[in-house]
């Protein structure tokens, strides 16, 4: 899993119709230390992560297997708001 | 599959709920030197690691196997530790 930050929005109207409802985000790949990197990546919003939060993005297959997610065409979901990360 | 050395930890309180209770690490991958290569990932923890220790994991979906019975949505997978660093034989 990554660590992003959340960017912006996107809207779509016409999408797979087992995408209704999701939240589709603009993220950001970071360091650890928080200082930015270059890319995005569009991310579907699983845990309502709001704009400037550090979020933990599962990426590839695994991105189904998050709850709320089995059977979607995604390929990248955000599955958590990360409160601290320590590195030693 | 890849070694790395786990060098801190993730705290998210809001999660999706498949990833309640798992503990997750920040790790290091290393090249056969043990030198560092390539940037930190966010792992999660299958085997009870460490800060510090060096361990293995394992990429893509296979990395939520290790749960099996329950989704895990994870793609970056501590699965084995490594008794010590002299037990990497180049």
């Amino acid at each position: 899993m990554i660590i992003a930050r959340i960017l912006g929005t996107v809207v779509s109207t016409q999408k797979d119709e087992r995408l209704l409802g999701k939240k589709l985000l603009i993220v950001r790949p970071i360091n650890v230390d928080g200082s930015d990197t270059t890319g995005y990546v569009v991310a579907v919003d699983t845990v309502g992560a709001g704009f400037h939060e550090r979020v933990l993005v599962v990426a590839g297959s695994s991105a189904r297997l998050a709850q709320g997610m089995k059977d979607v065409p995604v390929d990248a979901a955000i599955v958590g708001v990360i409160d601290t990360v320590d590195v030693q | 599959m890849q070694l790395a050395r786990v060098i801190g930890t993730v705290v998210a309180t809001i999660k999706n709920d498949s990833l309640e209770g798992r503990k997750l690490l920040v790790v290091q991958t290393l090249d056969r030197n043990l030198e560092s290569t390539g940037k930190p990932m966010v792992a999660v923890d299958a085997v009870g690691a460490g800060v510090g220790e060096l361990v293995f994991w394992c990429r893509g979906k296979e990395a939520s196997f290790p749960f099996k019975r329950e989704d895990t949505p994870t793609d970056c997978t501590i699965i084995g530790i490594v008794d010590s660093e002299q037990h990497v034989t180049r």
